[in-house]
């Protein structure tokens, strides 16, 4: 195998169960449960996971999501803006920091 | 003979402004996708590994396809239309004018109507108004008590002579089922041109002011859903909800129910995913999400569908593969021929196409069918 990232993986997802049927049933079952219209609608949940995958970067979960979001009812621009979400908070987490940084140098310095 | 139609209304409707133009038909553009059978090869041809539908079927205990009582007649008064949607499964148009139901053939309809159970008449299109019999047949059918749909693209009634049809369906009880592909712009008028969405929402608000959308019975405003792409129609009731909240909030509209339909693989829908390279894995996937639980209430069931030349149909996607109910004696059954017995004992024509009717949450005419 060379390489990482390979796209037949994620339809391979469920040969996870190989090392450990158990806990890979009761990851796929809860899985499936978190997925369920509830309190939030399944095109919710989607533009979430979205938001979610872009934030930490799974390219098999932009691809599912992407496809999912779709078929949910989601549109081009919702799905954007759901993205933008996700880049916002990534950005607004580096620059909260930056709190921190002017303490050190409000205290350290002159 | 099929009704004569005058110049000046044809030059109308080829016009951007009686109707966006997503693109020309396939016929307009003499495609050697535009012959049925062509369609049906290319489907055929496809590598499916689970795909016979009759196989598919069989192994839910359905060895036979046949239909249950007569429900709705349907009625495909002709191919002309003031849109060309890049997803036609009709492969109507402006360019469409030799295919409209003339008059005698109307009357055939209404002949074979009155020997049915049939409770309700489906009339579609193209534009159905646009055929010059379409008042007349709507009137024919209400007067025998039946319940009335018209097939309605939205932008048709804002053409000024077809401005009066929001109160005329009022006072005769029409059932108004139009499509919206999204409650949003982007998706409706990528798939069925640049403008829809304002026209129909548009539309929408004169049939609002006509008393359709409200909740009254005689006055139902359907709106039907069918995705953007190459992939399933969304949950038809999550969908409902959610297009109630957005087209209230958005535009003041309000609408009665939402039905879902998938995409058929026929015509202009099957040419895009040929174009864009979606094909296979769109049929791979009707094919997989194949679900047992639809087959009972497929609309090839419980309709039958005529064409604008007066022969018959287990359903409007047949129509346009032009795959005829199957008779004893293998004549092309026609509507003069109408004979309720035999069609009630007929076995239903299926192919490829027809997984569209059986995926996810099923697909019909009347939307989800699981």
């Amino acid at each position: 195998m060379t390489g990482y990232y390979h796209p037949d993986h994620l339809a391979k997802f469920g040969t996870i169960a190989e090392g450990n049927k158990e806990l890979a049933t009761k990851f796929f079952d809860w899985y499936a449960a978190v997925f369920k219209e509830g309190a939030l609608s399944e095109r919710e949940k989607s533009l979430i996971a979205l938001a979610v995958a872009h934030a930490v970067q799974c390219p098999y979960c932009i691809d599912a999501y992407s496809k999912t979001c779709l078929e949910k009812g989601a549109d081009l621009d919702q799905m954007t803006e759901a993205v933008h979400v996700a880049a916002a908070i990534r950005g607004g987490a580096s620059l909260v920091h930056g709190v921190q940084m002017l303490e050190h140098v409000k205290k350290a310095g002159m | 003979m099929s009704a004569p139609i005058e110049l000046a209304v044809l030059e109308e409707l080829a016009s951007t402004e009686s109707g966006p133009k997503g693109t020309k038909s396939l016929r307009a553009r003499e495609s050697p996708l535009a012959p049925p059978e062509a369609q049906l090869r290319v489907l055929n041809d496809l590598r499916l590994a689970r795909g016979d539908f009759n196989t598919a079927l069989a192994a839910c205990g359905w060895p036979e396809l046949r239909p249950a009582a007569l429900e709705i007649l349907q009625i495909n008064v002709g191919r002309l239309c003031n849109m060309t949607c890049r997803h036609c499964h009709v492969d109507a148009g402006p360019d469409r004018v030799a295919e409209n139901m003339d008059r005698d053939t109307v009357d055939l309809c209404l002949a074979a109507l009155d020997r049915t159970t049939a409770h309700t008449v489906d009339i579609t299109g193209g534009a159905p108004e646009l055929n010059s019999h379409f008042r007349y047949l709507v009137d024919q059918c209400v007067v025998r008590g039946k319940h009335v749909i018209d097939r309605c693209n939205l932008t048709i009634l804002l053409l000024p002579r077809f401005a009066d049809l929001p109160t005329w369906f009022a006072e005769r009880g029409v059932e108004v089922v139009c499509s919206l592909p999204h409650c949003r712009k982007r998706n409706t008028d990528s798939q069925r041109g640049d403008g829809t969405f304002e026209k129909s929402i548009e539309a929408l608000r004169r049939l609002n002011a006509a008393g359709y959308g409200h909740g009254d019975p005689r006055r139902r405003l359907t709106v039907m859903a069918n995705p953007v792409g190459a992939f399933l129609a969304a949950p038809q009731a999550a969908l409902e909800r959610e297009w109630k909240i957005d087209l209230a909030r958005n535009h003041g509209i309000t609408f009665d129910r939402l039905i879902a339909l998938n995409n058929m693989p026929i015509s202009r829908f099957l040419e895009w995913l040929i174009e864009t390279g979606n094909l296979l894995e769109y049929m791979e996937r009707l094919t997989n999400l194949f679900n047992p639980a639809t087959v009972a209430g497929l609309m090839c069931r419980n309709t039958l569908s005529v064409s604008w030349d007066g022969t018959l149909h287990d359903c409007d996607f047949n129509q346009m593969l032009d795959i005829p109910v199957a008779t004893a004696d293998g004549q092309r059954p026609h509507i003069r021929d109408f004979d309720p017995d035999a069609l009630q004992a007929r076995r239903i024509q299926t192919r490829r196409h027809c997984f569209g009717c059986t995926a996810g949450e099923g697909s019909s005419c009347g939307g989800a069918t699981a």
